[in-house]
């Protein structure tokens, strides 16, 4: 068997645009499933609203396409109901970080074993280009159209500090490191959160100067900063550039964890 | 072989849910419901359920939707502000026909309003406050033996029709006690079962209702709260596809109206007639107490949603119908849509029941 037979076939085309990164990530994600050896019938994806949100839509699985926002607090009854079940969580930066930036916490905290992917596409793609918690300051997007006045959230800081016992950022070109650490999220007992920081030409490179897509797939590459590098740099006493990305395995730790399948 | 008690009604109501197989609790503390997930907190993981504080009543009413899809009997309990929340989500278990059951007990609104006093404002709500057009069960009980049976019976129809259904409970019946009969067991109705290989959401049988197909029993069914075909998948622009699924959402309840008609029907020929639900009920027991006879009709409503309007009709001789309710005449709006005589609205808000004077004083205005 192959990713591939991951997928529904007649749901075929789907709606993403072209050079979207969010394709990326689902394969990744569908890779690792892949290499689990997990059985169709014992996963269920679940997501809230946004174009990171329609993945679940895709995949031949059980599937959960809730409220914007609220796919963690969807996916917490699914688990703690049944902890058999393998659930995982497909999101956005608005839908997690910003609506269901309250559910986001508390999972965390409570630390339950789910495995939560978040397309962090810097935007909201689906509503045509609105700014985001994460939209980076000077950004244009709709909603900001002289530039984003705003700080972003690190939402890997953030799930650290709430508690998850994983926690792993890579961006769409790092394909093979993304599908790793989706895998060891699986792996991981208790709550498991990879940000994938990805491209949208759509909503967010054509207002912010990549005028091809690969452009911003290689401003993601360029501004990604290993984690051991940064690590590095700290102890020289260097100072790490603000529009740095921190990429790699950034937590794991064995707390304990709610609905871990006794 | 029955068991007497003497319980709160809150406690009741968990009681009722536990023994109709309850297994998955989500919920947030709020007064005046809270004695219910305390209740619950205590008793489900003895029985090998699952009790979760969720960190607000948008999560709860989630919570119990995702547990419903594994095949759980899920609950929550809240009172108005948290009841406003959960609206986003009870649209979302109405459009995704999610079984689940959620308890209000209700107090003064708007807003935090009166946390610790009784009244009856959410009656609206309950059936039109998500957006969008949608059907709902509510039911409401007037006694402590009441918050137990109606919690039963909200997790048959919730099974049965597919639906998110409420026991609109008040601060009065969930806060009182009172003497109980429990019975050895409760009666069961299970989900229709799902024919494997068939559209996860077709509905060929008369009642509109497709089989459940639960989660992890490899159906691979995609639910969805975007407008969708009978497979599940998203399908939001096309007019007519909308038009039928929204219609048969709506015609699977309201067409069941008769067959979940739940009410007691005192003094049929009488000319004076009381309508009421929820704790006015007992206000009304005492007047038709203290005034014996045939001349004062009662109409007692316990599924209130669908509302079963044919039970009016009974009275042939009606000349008015009198509604006692806590708050300003929302389901008197509702009466009045369904009989050609005066309907008399004596609301009543601010926490306290309505006293026998009252409503034998109504009853003695002359028209």
């Amino acid at each position: 068997m192959s990713f591939e037979d991951w997928y529904r076939q007649d749901r075929l085309p789907h709606i993403y645009c072209a050079g979207c990164g969010n394709g990326t990530v689902i394969n990744c994600t569908l890779a690792a499933i892949d290499q689990m050896g997990w059985k169709k019938e014992e996963v269920v994806f679940v997501s809230g609203i946004g174009c990171s949100s329609r993945a679940p839509g895709y995949i031949l699985t059980d599937s959960l396409h809730t409220t914007h926002g609220r796919a963690l607090a969807f996916a917490t009854g699914v688990k703690m109901a049944n902890p058999d079940l393998k659930v995982v969580v497909f999101t956005g930066d608005g839908d997690l970080a910003a609506i269901g930036g309250n559910h986001f916490i508390h999972a965390c905290r409570r630390n339950i074993d789910i495995t939560v992917i978040c397309m962090n596409n810097q935007i909201y793609g689906m509503t045509g280009g609105q700014g985001s918690p994460t939209t980076p300051k000077g950004c244009i997007s709709s909603t900001t159209p002289y530039g984003c006045a705003e700080t972003p959230f690190d939402l890997c800081e953030l799930a650290t500090a709430a508690g998850a016992n994983y926690v792993s950022r890579w961006t769409s070109y790092h394909v093979k490191e993304l599908e790793k650490a989706v895998r060891v999220g699986f792996e991981t007992p208790g709550f498991s959160f990879i940000e994938a920081l990805v491209q949208c030409p759509t909503a967010f490179g054509r207002r912010n100067k990549f005028r091809q897509v690969m452009d911003h797939v290689e401003y993601l590459r360029s501004h990604s900063l290993l984690r051991a590098k940064r690590d590095r740099m700290l102890e020289n006493g260097e100072a790490i550039p603000e529009d740095m990305y921190v990429v790699g395995e950034l937590t794991r730790r064995n707390r304990p964890a709610l609905g871990v399948k006794q | 072989m029955t068991r007497l008690e003497f319980w709160q009604g809150n406690t009741a109501c968990a009681e009722g849910a536990l023994a109709a197989g309850c297994t998955f609790f989500g919920g947030y503390p709020i007064t005046p419901s809270t004695e219910v997930a305390e209740h619950m907190a205590a008793k489900l993981p003895k029985k090998g359920g699952v009790f979760i504080q969720m960190e607000d009543e948008i999560a709860s009413m989630a919570s119990i939707i995702g547990a419903s899809w594994t095949g759980a009997r899920a609950m929550t309990a809240t009172s108005g502000p948290g009841f406003s929340l959960m609206m986003e989500n009870i649209g979302f278990a109405a459009m995704t026909e999610t079984p689940c059951v959620v308890v209000n007990v209700q107090r003064g609104g708007p807003s935090t309003g009166q946390p610790t006093m009784s009244a009856q404002g959410d009656m609206m709500q309950v059936r039109f406050g998500s957006h969008g057009d949608y059907a709902i069960i509510a039911l409401c009980p007037a006694s402590v033996q009441e918050m137990y049976e109606l919690t039963v019976k909200a997790f048959n129809l919730a099974d049965k029709y597919r639906v998110p259904v409420f026991l609109m409970a008040d601060e009065t019946i969930g806060h009182m006690r009172e003497k109980i009969l429990i019975p050895d067991k409760v009666e069961r109705t299970e989900r229709k079962p799902f024919e494997a290989g068939t559209p996860p959401f077709r509905a060929t049988d008369p009642d509109m209702v497709p089989g459940f197909p639960q989660f992890g029993t490899g159906q691979h069914v995609h639910v969805t709260g975007l407008t969708h075909d009978e497979r599940g998948y998203p399908c939001a622009t096309n007019p007519k596809l909308h038009m039928a699924l929204v219609k048969r959402l709506v015609e699977k309840i309201e067409n069941a109206r008769d067959e979940m008609a739940d009410y007691n029907i005192i003094n049929p020929d009488a000319e004076q007639v009381f309508v009421a639900y929820g704790a006015p009920v007992r206000t009304v027991q005492q007047v038709l107490h203290d005034k014996p006879g045939k001349d004062i009709g009662f109409l007692r409503i316990r599924t209130v949603w669908p509302f079963p309007e044919k039970a009016l009709a009974t009275f042939r001789n009606a000349k008015r119908f009198l509604v006692p309710e806590m708050n300003l005449g929302q389901m008197a709006r509702e009466i009045e849509r369904h009989v050609k005589v005066p309907v008399v609205s004596i609301p009543k808000l601010g926490g306290e029941l309505h006293t026998p004077a009252e409503l034998i004083a109504a009853l003695e205005e002359m028209v």
